[in-house]
């Protein structure tokens, strides 16, 4: 008796039908785009952020501002997943207004730095997907920007750009605003127009190559006058 | 009773083992941290109509490498013979090599036929081979022209299926495209009636998927006449960087840098010494 083996064949595909239950794992976080990006001058502080809210390849909203206003001298802009951003907002509020009710004075923009830090770490196993960015005006009224990572290491910046073009917007910062890998320029301090101005640009190239920036930007400017919004329109497709 | 062992014989048809190799060297590289490095996809909206006099193909002209913009102004409606062209979703190596080989070979057929090539002559040849590859080559189409049988509309899939129909809509913005299409759609419209849902279409497509964006190109098709419109429709300009009042000796919002900026480590000169000098005449008329 003559049996025959087949080998496998080694050329062939093997075909993707059915190949039994495949667990597919719920995940609690989606991302939801957005740029964000502070500047500190000698008196003042900006932050600016796109407002478009997206979700894979459409949009869920043109006009979702991620700056939130905490107190009159600081403002903090979150990007990432905005379910998350939201609760953190809220949480931060809560916390403020404790403060202000045991201590009662507002909180200063370090001490809302340092607070946040602690909020983000307390969830270090199960973090907020949240990339913050706070600028405000410190005791002395000079310009402050803190950056967070998701889990609450922070630090005071100059000026700092986050979210989906960050990569993008940061070099460019790097350049105009510590004038990096530049020689022979003078350094002079950063002023409020040039400030605005350059914001500006900047987030009108993101929107160019960026697919999740467009739409819209909006730009908070906090001196010690208080704080004052701009809009101006971006690419919307 | 021997039991004998007979060897396979050999397969014929493709061997798709590198895909596996392919796989197993993703797996590796993602190991380490790096990735490979992504094909580049188109995003896209592309659309076709036929309507009263012809077929009217339109596509968007974004380029994207993962999430970000590639090419803000590509080209998606290609070239197969005078009378039909063709849009490409998907890879955009894909889409443009695979036109260009059936265009070719079109034109060879079309010289042996001494006839006008005829588009399901076109949607054959890409079928076949988009199937002979598995699906393993990305590129969803959509093929429009006209022939001596009236105008024709096929929307190619990339495992080799077609359909053929009176308005198709291919990429990540068909959903935005065909809800525009479902809408306003009519049997034997009129060339600017055709135009306007076309563009309308594809805008539809470029200002809700965020794969899709830049401009609108039109490509319309009739009996003797072609029209490759690009753009049509200039939908997003680019932004403005505002110039304000001169700063010192130059306009804020100019980023130019001055001579010196970039800072010169070192110089070195070489002096070339000529040892011989001759001159010769080159026809280039």
């Amino acid at each position: 008796m003559i049996s025959s083996h087949t080998l496998a064949d080694p050329g062939k595909m093997r075909d993707y039908h059915y190949t039994g239950p495949v667990e597919h794992r719920f995940s609690p976080y989606s991302f939801n785009g957005g740029t964000v990006l502070a500047v500190a001058g000698e008196d003042f502080a900006i932050v600016a952020s796109d407002t478009r809210l997206s979700e894979g390849y459409s949009i869920h909203s043109r006009d979702s501002p991620k700056c939130y206003k905490l107190t009159d001298t600081t403002v903090i802009g979150c990007s990432g997943f905005h379910g998350d951003c939201l609760t953190l907002t809220k949480i931060i509020d809560a916390r403020l207004k404790m403060y202000k009710h045991s201590n009662n004075k507002t909180m200063t923009s370090g001490a809302i730095a340092a607070m946040l830090s602690t909020i983000l770490y307390g969830r270090r196993f199960f973090p907020y997907y949240v990339y913050n960015i706070i600028g405000g005006l410190d005791e002395h009224g000079k310009g402050a920007v803190y950056s967070f990572d998701p889990v609450g290491s922070y630090q005071r910046d100059t000026y700092k750009a986050g979210g989906s073009a960050s990569a993008m917007l940061q070099p460019l910062l790097d350049n105009q605003i510590g004038f990096k890998n530049m020689e022979g320029v003078q350094h002079v301090p950063l002023t409020q127009d040039k400030a605005v101005q350059l914001v500006k640009d900047v987030f009108i190239s993101a929107a160019e190559r960026d697919v999740y920036t467009g739409d819209a930007l909006r730009v908070c400017i906090i001196t010690k006058e208080g704080i004052s919004e701009q809009t101006i329109p971006l690419r919307k497709d | 009773m021997a039991t004998l062992v007979i060897s396979q014989s050999p397969v014929g048809g493709f061997s798709f083992e590198n895909c596996k190799r392919n796989a197993v060297l993703e797996g590796e590289a993602n190991k380490v941290g790096c990735s490979l490095p992504a094909a580049r996809k188109t995003g896209t909206t592309i659309c076709g109509v036929v309507f009263k006099d012809g077929v009217i193909l339109g596509a968007d002209t974004r380029a994207t490498e993962g999430m970000i913009v590639a090419d803000k102004n590509c080209s998606k409606i290609h070239y197969i013979s005078p009378n039909i062209y063709c849009c490409g979703a998907g890879t955009a190596a894909d889409t443009e090599m695979t036109t260009q080989i059936i265009s070719s070979n079109l034109e060879l057929h079309a010289l042996s036929t001494g006839r006008l090539p005829r588009v399901a002559t076109a949607n054959r040849m890409l079928k076949q081979m988009l199937f002979r590859y598995q699906g393993y080559i990305g590129a969803a189409l959509v093929l429009g022209g006209m022939d001596c049988n009236g105008p024709h509309l096929y929307s190619i899939y990339p495992h080799g299926s077609t359909d053929k129909l009176p308005y198709v809509t291919m990429g990540s913005g068909s959903l935005a495209a065909m809800a525009v299409f479902e809408d306003r759609y009519k049997p034997d419209m009129e060339e600017e009636e055709a135009k306007r849902l076309v563009r309308d279409a594809i805008a539809a497509g470029i200002f809700n998927d965020l794969g899709s964006g830049s401009n609108i190109d039109l490509c319309v098709i009739t009996k003797g006449k072609l029209d490759y419109i690009r753009p049509h429709d200039e939908a997003n300009k680019k932004g403005v960087r505002r110039v304000n009042e001169l700063e010192g000796d130059r306009p804020t919002g100019d980023y130019k840098y001055k001579r010196g900026t970039t800072g010169v480590l070192s110089k070195t000169t070489l002096n070339l010494e000529v040892v011989e000098e001759t001159v010769q005449t080159m026809d280039t008329s």
